[in-house]
Formats: C-alpha cells, sequence, structure tokens
C-alpha cells in the first residue's frame, strides 16, 4: 500500500530463486530457496503478526461472513422450532426458493416502506447535506483558535449522544409535555405535539439528524479547508478578488472531491436512513409514516417472528444497496471524480 | 549551538494603537466588517444555542425540587435552587442504579476488549508484504460493502447461546474495521527505522508494538478508544433483541422505558408518590445521566478527532 514498492519487499509473486533477502528476517536466506521454504522463513518472520489479527479475524468471521451465509434463510420456510439450535433448523427447514420475494413483492406494506424510505432520503439530501459545508465554511472564517475550539466543541457533541437521548431531548422541546407546548398551554393553546404527528414526521427525524450530526459532519470539511494552500488566497486576494469571489473561485473548487465522495457514500447508502431513530419513534406516530426498509424488516423478523420473509426483504435492501454502490461510484468517475474506489 | 531568534520586544508605548487584531490574519487579507462579522457571531451563537438550549433544561429540571417544577408548570428555564435530591433517589438502588452500573461495565469491558482486539489486528497488518496481509485485509475490507443483515445475525447470536448474556451486547459490535484501518494508517506512519533498529537490538513484535508503536501513537489510540466508548454506550439495540432479564438492560434502555414512555423506573415509585421528588426531575435526572459520561470524556480527545478521521477516510 504505502511503500510495497519503495522496500524490497518478498512478495508472493516473485520468482523463487532471485529473492532478495527479506528485510528483517532472523536468519539471511540462502542464495537459492524454494518456494515452500521461502513460505517458511516468511511464516517465522511474521507468524507473531499473524497470531495479532487472529482475534479480530474470527469475529469478523463469525459476525460478519457466517451470518452473509445465514442469508440462505431467505430461501426457505425457515421453521425455528425445526431444532433446538437456531442455525441447525436451517438445515431443516423447507425450500421454497423465491416464494418469500414473491410475497415482498405482493406486499402493499413493502411498497410504503420503500416509499418512505426515498422520500426520507430526499429530504435528508436537500436538508441536511448543505449545513455542514456551510457550517465549516462560517468556522473557518473566523481567524482566533478560541472561538474555533469552542464552536467545535459544542456543535460535536451531540454526535456522541445515543438516539435515545437525541430523541427524548427533542421530546423536552417539541413533545405533548415540551417547553413549547407547555408556553403555548399557559398561554391558552392546548395540543401541541409534534412528535406524534405522522404529517410531519419525516422533518422530525431529518431535524434530529441535523441536531445530532451535523456539526460532525464539518471535520471532514475543515481538514480540507485546512489543506487548501493559503498561497492560492494571497493570489486570488492580489489579483483583487474579494472574500466573496475567493470562496467562490479557491475554496469551492478545493471542497469539491471531498464533497462528490461524501455524495456518493450517501447516494450509496441511500437505503439507509435512520433505522435506531426511526424504531425508536415508530409507536409514537404509527407505521403508516415512519416504515422504513429497515423497521419493516424488524418488525417482520423480530415482532412476528416471519423470519425467511424479512430476512428476504434484507436481502433485497442489500442487493438494491449495493447496486446504488456501484452506480454512485460509476457516476463520479463519468463526472471527473475519484470515487470510493479506484479502477 | 544554534540558538532561537527572538524580535527584541517593543514597548508597549511604541505599539500600534488600535485592536488587538490580527490573529494569525494574513496581510492581505481585508478585515472583517463590523456587519459581517456580527452577522456571523448571531449564526454560530444560534447553530450553538440550539445545541445547548434543550441541554440547558434538561440539566436545570434535573436539579430542581418538587416546587419548583410545580410553579413553572412542567420544564424548568431558570434555577431557583439547586437539589440533587432525584440523583440521589435514583443512585440509591433500584433501576436506575443497576441499569447505570451495567452500562459502565459493558462499556469498560468492551472497550477494553476492542480496543485490544483492533490494535492487535492494526499492528499485525501494518506492514505491507508481511505473510498473507493481503488477503486478510480484503477479508475485512469486504465486510465494510456486504452487510449480513439483521435477521440472520439474529439467529446466529441466539443459537450461539448468547440470549440473556452480556457477552451478546459485545461480542457482535466487538470489531469495527473502520477503526483497524485508522489504527493501521497510524502504525504505518510510525517511522520504519526506528522499528527497524529496535528488531535488530532482538525486540520482537509484541514488544516493538508495546513500547514503541503504541506510545507513538497514543492520540490515535485514545479516539478510538472514546469511539468504541460511545459505541457501548449508546447501543440500546442488541440489548432489547438479546436480552429478556428486564433487570439486566442497560441504562438507555431504561431511558428508552422512563423518559420516553414515562413509566416511573421500578424501586422508587413510592418516593416519587409521597416524597419531595418530582417525576419529571426524575426523568431528567435519568437524561443527564446518560449524557454525562460522552460530555466530560469528548472534549479531552477532541484535538485528534481531525486526525483520526481523515487518516481513516483517506487511506483506506
Amino acid at each position: 500500500m504505502k511503500t510495497a514498492a519503495a522496500r524490497p519487499s518478498a512478495g508472493e509473486d516473485s520468482a523463487p530463486g532471485a529473492e532478495p533477502p527479506a528485510p528483517g528476517a532472523d536468519t539471511a536466506p540462502p542464495a537459492r530457496i524454494g518456494r515452500w521454504a521461502m513460505f517458511r522463513l516468511r511464516l517465522r518472520r511474521d507468524g507473531t503478526r499473524l497470531w495479532m489479527t487472529l482475534p479480530a479475524l474470527l469475529l469478523v468471521v463469525v459476525f460478519a461472513y457466517v451470518p452473509i451465509l445465514g442469508n440462505l434463510v431467505a430461501f426457505e420456510e425457515y421453521d425455528p422450532y425445526a431444532s433446538d439450535n437456531g442455525v441447525v433448523a436451517m438445515f431443516h427447514s423447507a425450500w421454497v426458493g423465491l416464494e418469500q420475494f414473491t410475497r415482498i413483492f405482493e406486499d402493499p406494506a413493502f411498497w410504503d416502506a420503500l416509499q418512505n424510505t426515498l422520500v426520507l432520503f430526499v429530504l435528508q439530501l436537500v436538508l441536511f447535506f448543505p449545513i455542514p459545508i456551510a457550517l465549516a465554511l462560517l468556522i473557518n472564517s473566523f481567524v482566533r483558535p478560541r472561538v474555533r475550539a469552542v464552536a467545535q466543541a459544542v456543535l460535536y457533541l451531540p454526535h456522541f449522544f445515543s438516539w435515545v437521548l437525541v430523541i427524548t431531548v427533542f421530546q423536552q422541546i417539541f413533545g405533548g409535555a415540551g417547553i413549547i407546548a407547555q408556553i403555548l398551554r399557559q398561554n391558552g393553546i392546548e395540543g401541541f405535539d409534534l412528535m406524534t404527528d405522522p404529517g410531519l414526521f419525516k422533518f422530525l427525524v431529518t431535524a434530529e439528524g441535523v441536531w445530532k450530526d451535523a456539526g460532525w459532519g464539518i471535520i471532514v470539511f475543515l481538514a480540507a479547508l485546512a489543506s487548501v494552500s493559503p498561497d492560492l488566497y494571497e493570489a486570488a486576494a492580489v489579483d483583487g478578488a474579494n472574500r466573496w469571489r475567493r470562496m467562490w473561485h479557491v475554496t469551492l473548487p478545493a471542497l469539491r472531491p471531498v464533497i462528490a465522495l461524501l455524495l456518493v457514500l450517501r447516494v450509496g447508502d441511500a437505503l439507509t436512513v435512520g433505522f435506531e431513530q426511526i424504531l425508536l419513534q415508530r409507536d409514537a406516530v404509527g407505521p403508516g409514516a415512519s416504515e422504513v426498509l429497515d423497521t419493516y424488516v424488524w418488525w417482520n423478523g423480530i415482532r412476528n417472528q416471519d423470519f425467511s420473509f424479512a430476512a428476504a426483504a434484507g436481502l433485497v435492501k442489500g442487493l438494491v444497496g449495493i447496486t446504488l454502490v456501484l452506480i454512485a461510484n460509476k457516476m463520479a468517475h463519468l463526472l471527473g471524480e475519484q470515487g470510493v474506489y479506484r479502477k | 549551538m544554534t540558538t532561537t531568534y527572538r524580535a527584541p520586544k517593543m514597548p508597549t508605548s511604541m505599539q500600534r494603537p488600535g485592536p488587538p487584531a490580527a490573529h494569525n490574519r494574513p496581510a492581505w487579507e481585508e478585515p472583517p466588517t463590523k456587519v459581517g462579522l456580527a452577522s456571523k457571531g448571531v449564526v454560530l451563537g444560534f447553530a450553538m444555542l440550539a445545541i445547548l438550549f434543550p441541554l440547558w433544561i434538561v440539566i436545570v429540571t434535573s436539579l430542581s425540587s418538587k416546587e419548583t417544577i410545580t410553579k413553572a408548570g412542567g420544564l424548568v428555564l431558570i434555577p431557583r435552587e439547586i437539589t440533587f435530591v432525584a440523583y440521589r433517589e435514583l443512585l440509591s438502588g433500584g433501576q436506575v442504579s443497576r441499569a447505570t452500573l451495567v452500562s459502565l461495565g459493558v462499556t469498560l469491558v468492551g472497550t477494553l476488549f476492542s480496543v485490544t482486539v483492533s490494535v492487535l489486528c492494526a499492528y499485525g497488518l501494518s506492514r505491507s508484504g508481511s505473510l498473507w496481509h493481503r488477503g486478510i485485509l480484503m477479508t475485512l475490507l469486504t465486510t465494510m460493502f456486504f452487510t449480513a443483515g439483521l435477521i440472520p445475525t439474529y439467529l446466529l447470536v441466539q443459537s450461539l447461546g448468547l440470549t440473556d448474556t452480556y457477552l451478546a451486547l459485545i461480542l457482535p459490535s466487538a470489531v469495527s474495521v473502520f477503526n483497524i484501518l485508522v489504527l493501521r494508517a497510524f502504525f504505518m506512519n510510525v517511522s520504519q527505522e526506528i522499528v527497524d533498529s529496535a528488531r535488530i537490538d532482538g525486540a520482537g513484535d509484541w514488544r516493538i508494538l508495546w513500547q514503541i508503536v503504541l506510545p507513538l501513537s497514543r492520540a490515535v489510540v485514545a479516539v478510538i478508544a472514546l469511539f468504541y466508548a460511545v459505541g457501548y454506550w449508546s447501543a440500546w439495540f442488541n440489548a432489547s433483541l438479546y436480552l429478556n432479564d428486564h433487570d439486566m438492560l442497560p441504562l438507555q434502555n431504561v431511558m428508552i422505558q422512563v423518559v420516553q414512555r414515562q413509566e416511573p423506573p421500578t424501586g422508587l415509585g413510592q418516593a416519587v408518590k409521597a416524597g419531595p421528588l418530582s417525576p419529571l426531575a426524575v426523568q431528567m435526572a435519568v437524561m443527564v445521566l446518560a449524557m454525562l459520561p460522552v460530555t466530560v470524556l469528548s472534549p479531552f480527545v477532541q484535538k485528534h478527532f481531525k486526525k483520526g478521521m481523515l487518516t481513516g477516510a483517506v487511506k483506506g
């Protein structure tokens, strides 16, 4: 990755016999050496490192790869009582092919959830995405380090709050017993409660997201701003550009790659619009306005114990997600930006 | 011998009069106009207020007596007195005390475990060209794009027998590949010369990690530890899935019950009804308990956030 070319590393692909001495090897390798002997040498050199990666690797294999295989239940009629053990029960359940998927596409609730998800995604993109950029430009325009440090400390803070806390905080402001309702009630106006209003729910979710994470989002932009060479600004100023022209012609072009990258990531993750956050408020506003794909999976799988159906829904979401990542990345390449991964 | 040059100090009387401006402001940049500065200040102030004002209400109400809360008609804006009666009641046994201890315990153990596993893995992968290093890295990276989904994970954790154990709150979310990548990027930046000379002096990998790489990477390890700790402290979903025993629930889940659903915590129903304790103060105190640790911890590592975030993003 970093200095692979700079140092003579003993790569797997290099031919045996023409090997330069492996750096850090305890014994100097003889001039001619077979593949197997080379492997044993490297194993001796890197054995400790391999042991060190083992715990993390095990956890990832067990809790990330095994469940990926577990998605096979989406093609079954999974019966949790077929065996004492949930995984073993998978092998005793009936194979039904694509039947679960047909059921999903015939379920109107699925299409509602999909629609809610997409509406929320668009809302978040339009109302949330520009705010960190604006905030970063604002903070960057203050030169006093003290002002910047204090502002950042305050703006980062809600990012570290749990969703439960964020929602209960919003409850104290916009809820039926919140401060706004309280002041209105003291002035004779009853019945203010945004937290249970299905009509405004999507805006509420977006506002909660902004409150929690907009401040945190400025970090990336601040770093990009810090890496702009001051010479560019100076040259622009000497050429007579005022502060707005400098922002338009120097700052924003410097931010463009970062903005493109974050847009690509966001589009690729379009179907994920805040699972925990929405699940916590599902009861208060009802599934009609709040059901998104993730909570749809939760409802059918965990609550209704219809595991195969829910796994199939999760699989649909995952496949669409991967497609979106690929499309977004392609778009970024077409626009001349780098995207998530390079070709 | 080199001596650093210091500009001779001007006597105060000779310095230019005027505002002590120009904190790092370059000469070519026009000084801000009064209106511009004021409007910027207003916008930034509003943003900060939008974050701090709700927290102010919560904290002040949690510290208010029953009379003040009744007089205010609910939430308190202006404190009249400071009383810790809600905290004393909550933390002297009962549901909230237990939940706080559970959350602290899971956070401490989980963070220690996650940081150890991640640091080891990141160091193990920090040398390009070491055996199988590519393959392991790819194995980890893939999981950032393909996530298994809720249902298979749920079935797996259940069939591993983790239901109703605290391991269910730690193991499934113990490793974040992103954090490993951040750590790895930092470890790779540790000067190879130092590492090589230590190796020549006979130090093994464990010793190099412990005595050279880790001391040089304290800042990033602190940031990663904070990220993990915040994750464990904030988690509630896994507990709602895997813990059927209500006595085992961590603080966040108790907060859902006490604050969001407004059911008083078990163990102090009497104190709320009879004593000088307002149920609203209890709710707010639970919220303060939940926000306190992260609020206290995060400013300490704030200056390292940027480095941590960026390295991970760029070198992924």
